[in-house]
């Protein structure tokens, strides 16, 4: 009797802590590979606040610090964690630094005055304070012209999308809602543009662009964003075939030209698909360093924050906070945007991977 | 006249014509897929087969494009391609870089996307978030960051590597048996992309399968071996052939880092950064050229092994491969 009235209800706990020892197990594993995945995140953050000294002096903490002063007497004077004979330390002040003995000033009751104590203060750990610095953002500031090279990047970004965005939703309408002789095969062309490395065909377009006196301007940038490119036609066909074709048959009857329907009827259901080719082509553009570099020749007044900061990663062994505070500075607007625009992000993705 | 193209048209009765409608419908189409043609031709299709005449051709870019600035070589090109004492090398340094960097994309994405997937993990959206988020960092900005977090003394990493008791961490972007390696693990950063869409192929997965598999005594293991990849393996392989493609083509970090040297030691000097340098830094097109068509050539192989050996171990739900 009593076994079965106890049992289920310690069958139910025992359960329960079990879900819950997975559900921890789980989540510390979690927890420790985001902390390894975040570790570079961390240490460009703690970099970009502390002054270049700290990086250099030994004993300093790993996060922005200063060391912490005690003011006696109108001066200020370093404060030391000094260990005492029974293991545990106590705070002082370092008055007078000598060799072997040190003249001290006890924090708590300076009315005792400077007492002078044996051991050498070169082996005690000075005291820091938590003091996020932000020279090295002043620094990066004054000597790269961020809001110059944010709008260019902007602008890049901003027209490119809108070409792409353009060609792309034409010519995937073009493929999945006509019948034309050979289509499927200019579809296997299409596809296979992917495999093309941009190398293969940067040659003759840089002298092409430079024929047409675009070279060293935005126009070999720009230009060929406005004639469709693969990834994205292919991304928004895969859509645009699931929406059901009896709404746009419907337009049609009433009238409405292709184009009408498909700025009525297919573009308002396709809004995830377009959603995900926005920000994909947004981030491609923000992201590209190699095109920039060939065609713009070295006409800084148009660089992209990419190519804008390049520099920065050969001079981080010599200053490495500017370093670090110019990637915070370039990685701040993606990442707010990122933030802002999660959900769309993933399911953008979702968009694009599972439509194989 | 209108008599003339009446006999005409009887003449023929039996061929299927072509109606007007259908004529107008194929202008509107092609209209529509207008600008893709022209793009395909003007930056895709004549520019390689410019590529490929300029491989012939001694033609330097510190000279303007017209005849006479330039001579055919015939194959002298392809053969300086064989005595290039960097090119050897470097194709060497590109396949380490996919060798090691391609199973590591396949395998990191697919380790978070279970790890986010499983409903013992909490806030998952959370982590979700998070392990995304250096995806949008810039990949100048993410160079700077590794350079920095893997400096072999200021370094973080290597704090860590000494506190788990390596006494002798490796000094990555000054060693040039590691400056590769270090590469990987920046491209492996950015998992984002891969990690979502396995995610979502996980959840794709029909939950009656798992629930079929443990009714038969099936662990976790066997129903990740026997259900689970199976099921994603087509987002599995196209993760493997962007990566593929991708992978032929790296080199900005590396020129970031190590210049258009690949210090240290050449460690760094990926095929496309010599291709780079005989482009544009040293203007020889004729030559480079050659490095383009040999990029061309190996993703063309590369990818086209993966879909033959690989599209048959891909289970298509479906039934249908198209």
């Amino acid at each position: 009797m009593a076994t079965t009235s106890i049992s289920p209800l310690k069958r139910g706990l025992l359960h329960y802590v079990r879900e819950v020892l997975a559900t921890l197990g789980v989540s510390g594993l979690g927890l420790l590979a985001l902390a390894i995945f975040l570790l570079p995140l961390g240490y460009v953050l703690a970099t970009s606040f502390k002054l270049d000294s700290q990086m250099t002096t030994q004993g300093a903490p790993l996060w922005p610090a200063t060391p912490s002063t005690y003011n006696y007497q109108g001066k200020d004077y370093p404060l030391y964690d000094v260990p005492n004979k029974n293991g545990s330390t106590q705070r002082l002040v370092l008055v007078n630094p000598y060799r072997e003995n040190s003249d001290m000033l006890d924090p708590a009751h300076p009315e005792k005055g400077v007492f002078n104590i044996t051991g050498r203060w070169r082996t005690w750990q000075p005291v820091y304070r938590f003091a996020p610095n932000l020279k090295n953002f002043i620094d990066a500031w004054q000597e790269v012209n961020f809001p110059r090279l944010f709008t260019n990047s902007l602008l890049l970004a901003g027209i490119s999308t809108i070409g792409t965005l353009i060609s792309c939703i034409l010519v995937a309408y073009g493929f999945t809602r006509f019948k034309l002789p050979g289509k499927n095969i200019l579809f296997i062309f299409l596809i296979s543009t992917i495999v093309l490395p941009p190398q293969a065909t940067i040659i003759p377009l840089y002298i092409l662009f430079s024929k047409l006196h675009w070279t060293g301007s935005w126009l070999p940038l720009l230009v060929p964003a406005f004639f469709a490119n693969a990834y994205d036609v292919f991304l928004l066909r895969q859509y645009f075939m699931s929406i059901p074709r009896e709404l746009d048959e419907a337009a049609m009857l009433d009238g409405a030209n292709p184009l009408r329907t498909l700025i009525s009827i297919i573009i308002p259901q396709a809004i995830p698909a377009i959603t995900a080719v926005t920000i994909f082509h947004f981030f491609f553009v923000w992201n590209q360093y190699f095109e920039p570099l060939v065609y713009l020749l070295g006409n800084e007044k148009l660089y992209p924050i990419s190519v804008g900061i390049g520099a920065f990663v050969t001079t981080f062994a010599t200053y490495p906070g500017r370093s670090a505070a110019t990637a915070v500075l370039a990685m701040l607007l993606p990442a707010v945007m990122f933030f802002l625009a999660q959900r769309q992000f993933m399911q953008g993705i979702v968009v694009t991977g599972v439509e194989k | 006249m209108s008599a003339v193209t009446r006999t005409n048209l009887l003449s023929a009765p039996s061929r299927p014509r072509i109606t007007a409608t259908t004529r107008r419908q194929w202008t509107t189409g092609f209209l529509f897929l207008s600008p893709w043609i022209f793009g395909f031709f003007a930056f895709q299709l004549l520019p390689i087969l410019f590529t490929i005449f300029l491989s012939f051709t001694d033609y330097k870019a510190t000279s303007e494009f017209k005849l006479g600035n330039f001579n055919f070589v015939g194959l002298e090109n392809y053969k300086h391609l064989l005595i290039d004492p960097l090119a050897l090398p470097s194709m060497g340094v590109t396949l380490k870089f996919a060798l090691i960097g391609i199973p590591l994309g396949l395998i990191i994405p697919l380790i978070l996307a279970v790890l986010v997937n499983n409903r013992r993990l909490m806030a998952s959206s959370f982590f979700r978030t998070l392990f995304y988020l250096p995806t949008v960092i810039p990949i100048v900005a993410g160079t700077i960051i590794f350079n920095g977090v893997m400096n072999a003394q200021s370094g973080w990493l290597n704090l860590v590597l000494k506190a788990l008791g390596i006494t002798d961490p490796p000094r990555w972007f000054t060693d040039p048996t590691w400056a590769g390696f270090a590469l990987n693990l920046l491209a492996i950063w950015a998992v984002g992309n891969a990690m979502i869409i396995l995610l979502a192929g996980l959840q794709g997965v029909p939950t009656e399968l798992y629930e079929a598999a443990t009714m038969d005594g099936a662990g976790p293991v066997t129903r990740f071996i026997y259900i689970t990849l199976p099921m994603i393996s087509p987002v599995v392989f196209y993760n493997l052939t962007i990566g593929v493609i991708l992978a032929f083509q790296y080199f900005v970090p590396a020129l970031l880092i190590g210049s258009a040297n690949g210090d240290p030691q050449k460690s760094l000097l990926f095929f496309p950064m010599v291709f780079y340098r005989e482009a544009f830094v040293f203007s020889r097109m004729g030559y480079a050229s050659v490095l383009a068509i040999v990029i061309f050539v190996v993703t063309m192989i590369a990818t086209g092994l993966l879909f033959y050996f690989g599209q048959r171990l891909v289970y298509y739900a479906g039934g249908d491969i198209s």
